[in-house]
Order: C-alpha cells, then structure tokens, then sequence
C-alpha cells in the first residue's frame, strides 16, 4: 500500500514535468515584469504562491501599472479564472472519492495546464497522491521561478524566450492530439471549441476568459447532443 | 507598495480559489445526472481546443513562430511522441528557426 502510494505521488510529478517546464519562462518573465512595475521580491513571490494563475497574475501587473483600483482588479482576476469552475466540474467526475479536505487543498492547484494533464489520462480514476504530484511540480515551479526572475532582474536569451513562448501550447498538443486519434467525438469536440473560441477572439465579442468559457460549454453541451439524437435514429 | 496590495492579493486568491474548489467539495460523493456527466466528460477535449486555437498563432509578435510552433507540435504529436517529446521538440525547431532569423 505504503509502495503504491509512493508510486502515484512519483507518477504525477513525472506527468507535470512538461507543465514545470512550460511555466518556467512564463514566471521568469512575470517575475521580471513584477519587478519593473514596483513590487518587491516578496510582493511578486507571494501574489505566485497565493494566487497561482498565470494569465490573472499578468493582467494584474498591467493593471496596477495603469493605475487601476484593486477592487476593479479583483473582479477581473475573478472573470479571468471562472472557468476553472468548469474545470473542477468536470475533473471531480474522474478523481476518486476522498475526503473533502483534502480535495480543497488540491483544488488549489488546478490550472489549465495542471487540469489538462490530469483530465486527459487514460485511467477512469486519478488517484489523489498522483494529482498532489503533479501539482506540486507544476506550482514550484511557478513560485521558484517567479522569485528567480525578480532577482536575477533579466530574461532569458532572445530566441530561447520565443522558442519557449511554445511549450504550453505544445503540451496542449501533446495531451489532445493521443485522445483524437481514433475518436471522431474527441475531435469535433475539440473542432468546435476551437471554431468558437477564435470567433469570440476575431470578432472581440467576449474577453479571453469569457470566451474560453463558453466556447468549451458550447461545444461540450452542442456535440452531445449531437450524438445523444444520433444513439436513438 | 502599500498595504492596498496585500488586500487586493489576497482578494485575488479567494475570487480564484473559490471557482476552484466548489465543484471538488460540494460534489463529493454526489451522482449527477446522467447527461450533465456526459457534458462533464467531453470538457477536457473541448477546453483543450478553446487553450490551443487561436492563441497558439499568437505566442509571439512574428506570427510564423505560432504557424511554425503549431506545424512542429502537431506533428511530433501525430507521430506518436510523447508529451515531453512534443514540447521539447517544439522549443528545438523554433530555437533553430530563430537562430536562423
């Protein structure tokens, strides 16, 4: 018992590799911002280790530079990152039950990238010391790394910072691309979530958060029912 | 900074912890109806399409890192490479072409 669980929690730190990896610039680089928009080492560090969300933390630090007021920046954080609501929605179906502290402290630790790789595992039910492991990595990483860019106050080389600008989508890719091969449902899923998204995003109808949001709903509600009407004729 | 900031991050983390955690909590244990489960199911390939297009275009200002990026991703990943190979294989064909830039 002592052994497997062992192994679970060394698994997930193995399976978040690629998202540590891929959060690497993205903190060296918000930490470095932090740094030229006025916060202290331990201001940047500690929104990282409290907050834990990439694409909230950046808008954060242009809106403070703007002079925004923290109420307004508090409200938009939350606009940003309701779509983890979804996320958890649908990752409580394939965790396995355990006690509900314990799901609230892994809770935290759901990004896109952190949800991504565990709801996309073959396995009908994650283990919860596999989940732990690869949030772990993924949020050292981010915590590490942020302080690492404030204190070293530079970025990495030119054409390494835009070769590695790539990592997450590629990790994306990576996850999605083994679930399309031989099934057409993951595939128009995908398709149309993507077709709906760039349409909010070309015709600026809903912000980024918003629209990942709905584009995902969209799809996930339009292509079952799609194939619940094709199960019955 | 002044205390203001403090307020706002901690403000920050409950408006982005609370979406996280209310699902995971308040749905442990319960059984959900059988059509909002197959909902739940398809979000992942769904969410992963809305993460990957169209942003992947956008990762840098050069649109050609996006299209090349996005060949190089797809590729490996149709070959049958793993996760790790496909991210760090991406990084290598985009480090080249910007050397070569």
């Amino acid at each position: 018992m002592e052994e497997s669980h062992r192994y679970t929690f060394t698994a997930g730190l193995k399976a978040g590799t690629s998202i540590a990896i891929g959060y690497f610039p993205i903190a060296l680089t918000f930490g470095l911002l932090a740094k030229t928009t006025g916060l202290s080492v331990i201001e940047a560090t500690a929104m990282s280790i409290l907050v834990f969300a990439g694409a909230a933390q950046y808008i954060s630090l242009s809106l403070i530079a703007a002079g925004v007021s923290p109420a307004v920046i508090v409200i938009n954080t939350f606009i940003v990152n309701i779509r983890h609501f979804l996320m958890t929605a649908s990752l409580n179906e394939k965790m396995e039950p355990d006690a509900v502290w314990k799901k609230a402290l892994y809770a935290f630790g759901v990004t896109d990238e952190t949800f991504s790789v565990l709801a996309t595992r073959k396995e009908d039910r994650i283990r919860t010391p596999f989940a732990a492991g690869v949030i772990l990595i993924a949020y050292s990483s981010w915590v590490i790394f942020t302080a690492v860019g404030h204190r070293i106050g530079a970025n990495l080389p030119l054409f390494l910072q835009a070769a590695m600008s790539i990592a997450l989508y590629a990790m994306f890719v990576g996850l999605l691309v083994p679930s399309m091969k031989g099934n057409r449902k993951v595939v128009m899923l995908a398709l149309t979530a993507a077709l709906v998204n760039s349409l909010f995003y070309f015709t600026g109808w809903l912000s980024t958060g918003w629209a990942i949001l709905a584009a995902t709903l969209i799809s996930a509600v339009f292509i079952e029912y799609v194939y619940a009407r094709k199960g019955k004729s | 900074m002044d205390t203001w900031y403090w307020w706002m991050i901690i403000g920050m983390a409950v408006v982005t912890y609370v979406p996280r955690a209310i699902p995971l909590t308040f749905l442990e244990g319960r059984e959900l109806p059988r059509p909002v489960q197959n909902v739940l199911r398809n979000i992942p390939y769904a969410v992963l399409g809305a993460l990957i297009f169209p942003a992947i275009f956008f990762v840098q200002e050069n649109i050609w890192f996006g299209i090349i990026g996005a060949a190089a991703a797809f590729g490996l990943a149709f070959s049958g490479a793993n996760v790790m190979v496909v991210v760090l294989g991406s990084i290598a064909v985009l480090a080249g072409f910007s050397l070569l830039l």
